[in-house]
């Protein structure tokens, strides 16, 4: 396989992890909306699914960008394919 | 004072420009405590910043193509991360969220998972591959990627459609602020909106609306928080609200029960004496009381929306590099999400003030004449956004018989809770800014595609420079006269164009730009197929809605982008796997895009 493919492959392999813990937080949570609402675990004593739908799933999606970013960083590296700082 | 290169001195200049607008806020205060009135005031804040929008356009003419199309590719991660922000989040973001949420509760706040979960879609499969291609629009990557003026051609269509849907509620929203603060009439302050829009977007293009949506989210964003912050903690609620509501959640829930909630209804003869666009509360405030397949569906398209939404994704086309692009988009989410994990502890708040009894603001439970003998209560009765009635004849206001208008909660509150007047007029600029912001990019966003690739690709490949930005922007002064004569004919309220703009981009554009970047496979044929099909199903399917049709798999004619879409992935794969491959030269292209260095695929000027 050439370095190209290679890289493409890593590529798609985060991909799916990132849409997989996108698709956790942003469609599959709500399935469960009225079972989780009841449940005892409170963060900052608001009402599970209310929380997410607040701040959790909102705050979860910043961090999954950065963390994304971040790791997309490092296959290129891994590659040689990072741009020049000059570019 | 500002030595060196304008993009080196960014944050000294919006800290100073971010220094004068709190002096401003703050000189504004001592003159309301000197007798100024509230009249005025709400001027001065409208006109002041909408002035400082004009001058920073102005300061940011250009003449060079790349300037004007991709503010020169040089904007900085933090800096580009706002003004996608500011972009973003329209007077629907502003005016009507907190108000939708504060009616809704659970189903409507479907859209904040929806408009911020979007961006991981944006950040993943195509912002640093569409930076990397190089183009100056969204048509120029499929035209480009796809080959051929019949692909162009189409996603003009589809980004003409969406953005034109969209921007019609942004240039009404300015106007109504604009009417409201200046007290002038909604069809003449629609204009006035519009002008201010085109001061900003019109002599610099891309760069001199990059510049202002920066200085137009400082705005936005201190005039959302600030009331948030100011109004929890002179209720006692806490000092940071976002971590500390959970018993005013709770506390709602339980006044809730005490005043009936649901149990009783207002019959449909005095519901008819109720002003229209009124609503009183009829949800719990943080019950899950929607199906998952309703909130799921609006959350999809909503998402799907973001990605497919040109004006979003050419912000992004600005970066300096790949990398910053990919890092911008987080930065974007970023200050988006300051705005809406703060919207839900708006509506929070705003409801507990009304409801609570034992707090002096509460109305619920209080005599029906000394409501309507409140200051507030006329202001906004007169305005049209608040009304009650004693349906029951028992001289109380019931929980049932208080009406407001989804804008009132957030431009209402401050005044509701008892801050000075200034905070109000803070308000207002921030809606003007927040609608403004979006108004320009979307104008922008749509005359580009028209100037660049309908004009310039297709009819007159050889015009020179001068004349392709003359182009521009007398299709810039067009689009925003078309835009704002709808405006005011005022068919759709804001909230629904806004969705309807989202479906509409959704259904033509997100698996052609999705499938250009991830399958080698896809081809021209397809790609027309799939944009043409998907925009005719989804209009049709919300035709049929509209006009009574039943619908089916509960899709609504807010969610019509599902039809949309999964007609247009169906046939754009099925007609490319159908016809010919895309040649060598595509294909190579779409390797080159798939890896960050190197050069652009299309060259620095074109």
């Amino acid at each position: 396989m050439s370095k190209q493919q290679q890289h493409w492959e890593k590529t798609r392999g985060l991909l799916f992890v990132t849409l997989a813990i996108w698709f956790v937080f942003s469609i599959g949570i709500f399935f469960f909306g009225a079972e989780m609402q009841e449940s005892n675990i409170r963060p900052f004593g608001y009402p599970l699914t209310y929380w997410f739908t607040c701040q959790g799933s909102l705050g979860i999606f910043v961090i999954l960008i950065f963390w994304f970013a971040g790791r997309q960083e490092k296959i290129d590296e891994e590659f040689g394919y990072s741009e020049k700082e000059d570019d | 004072m500002f030595k060196g290169k304008f993009i080196d001195n960014l944050p000294k200049i919006y800290g100073t420009y971010t220094g004068g607008f709190l002096v401003f806020i703050i000189l504004m205060a001592i003159a309301e405590q000197a007798g100024m009135s509230a009249k005025l005031i709400g001027i001065f804040f409208v006109a002041f910043t909408v002035l400082i929008y004009a001058l920073i356009g102005y300061l940011s003419r250009t003449l060079q193509v790349d300037a004007y199309y991709v503010a020169g590719r040089q904007v900085p991660t933090v800096f580009n991360g706002m003004a996608t922000a500011a972009d973003w989040m329209s007077g629907a973001s502003f005016v009507a969220m907190a108000g939708g949420i504060y009616f809704k509760g659970y189903g409507y706040m479907a859209l904040l998972v929806g408009w911020t979960g979007g961006y991981v879609l944006v950040a993943s499969l195509l912002a640093p591959y569409l930076r990397k291609f190089g183009c100056y629009t969204v048509p120029d990557f499929i035209g480009t990627r796809y080959g051929g003026n019949a692909a162009r051609l189409c996603a003009v269509l589809v980004l003409t459609v969406a953005s034109f849907t969209y921007v019609t509620a942004q240039i009404n929203a300015t106007g109504t602020i604009a009417s409201v603060a200046l007290d002038i009439p909604f069809g003449i302050a629609v204009y006035v909106g519009l002008a201010s829009i085109l001061m900003c977007s019109m002599l610099g293009g891309m760069r001199a609306v990059t510049w202002t949506q920066v200085a137009q989210y400082i705005v936005l964003i201190i005039a959302y928080l600030l009331p948030v912050f100011w109004i929890s903690n002179k209720l006692g609620a806490g000092v940071f609200p976002h971590f500390m509501l959970a018993d005013e959640v709770a506390r709602i829930s339980e006044l809730e029960s005490q005043f009936g909630l649901g149990t009783v209804k207002n019959s449909a003869a005095d519901l008819a004496t109720v002003p229209k666009g009124l609503a009183g509360i009829t949800k719990a405030h943080s019950d899950v009381n929607t199906t998952p397949w309703k909130f799921i569906s609006l959350a999809v398209c909503m998402m799907a929306g973001t990605a497919s939404l040109p004006h979003v994704m050419m912000r992004y086309f600005t970066t300096p590099s790949v990398k910053s692009a990919r890092r911008s988009v987080g930065w974007s989410l970023f200050f988006i999400f300051l705005l809406y994990s703060s919207a839900p502890m708006l509506a929070t708040l705003s409801k507990l003030s009304l409801m609570d009894p034992n707090l002096a603001t509460g109305i619920i439970g209080k005599s029906i004449a000394d409501v309507q003998a409140l200051d507030w209560y006329q202001n906004w009765n007169q305005a049209n956004l608040m009304f009650v009635s004693d349906f029951n004849g028992n001289g109380t206001l019931e929980l049932n018989e208080f009406f407001m208008g989804g804008k009132a909660v957030v431009l209402a509150t401050p005044e509701i809770a008892g801050l000075p007047y200034v905070i109000s007029g803070l308000v207002a600029a921030g809606g003007m800014a927040a609608a403004m912001s979006t108004a320009d990019g979307l104008v922008l966003a749509i005359a580009n595609a028209l100037s660049h690739d309908l004009y310039y690709k297709i009819i007159d490949p050889k015009a020179e420079t001068a004349k392709r930005l003359i182009v521009a922007r007398v299709l810039l002064v067009v689009i925003g006269f078309a835009g704002a004569t709808i405006a005011a004919l005022e068919i759709q309220g804001i909230l629904g164009s806004v969705i309807w703009a989202f479906d509409f981009a959704m259904s033509g554009l997100f698996f052609p730009l999705v499938l250009g970047v991830w399958w080698k496979r896809a081809n021209a044929q397809g790609a027309v197929a799939g944009m043409l099909l998907g925009l005719a199903s989804g209009t049709a399917y919300l035709i049929w809605v509209r006009t009574g049709g039943a619908g089916f798999w509960g899709v609504t004619q807010l969610t019509f982008g599902i039809v949309g879409s999964l007609v247009s992935l169906v046939s754009m794969v099925v007609v490319s796997l159908m016809t010919k491959a895309p040649d060598a030269a595509t294909q190579r292209m779409v390797d080159e895009v798939r890896v960050p260095s190197g050069k652009t695929v299309l060259g620095k000027q074109h």
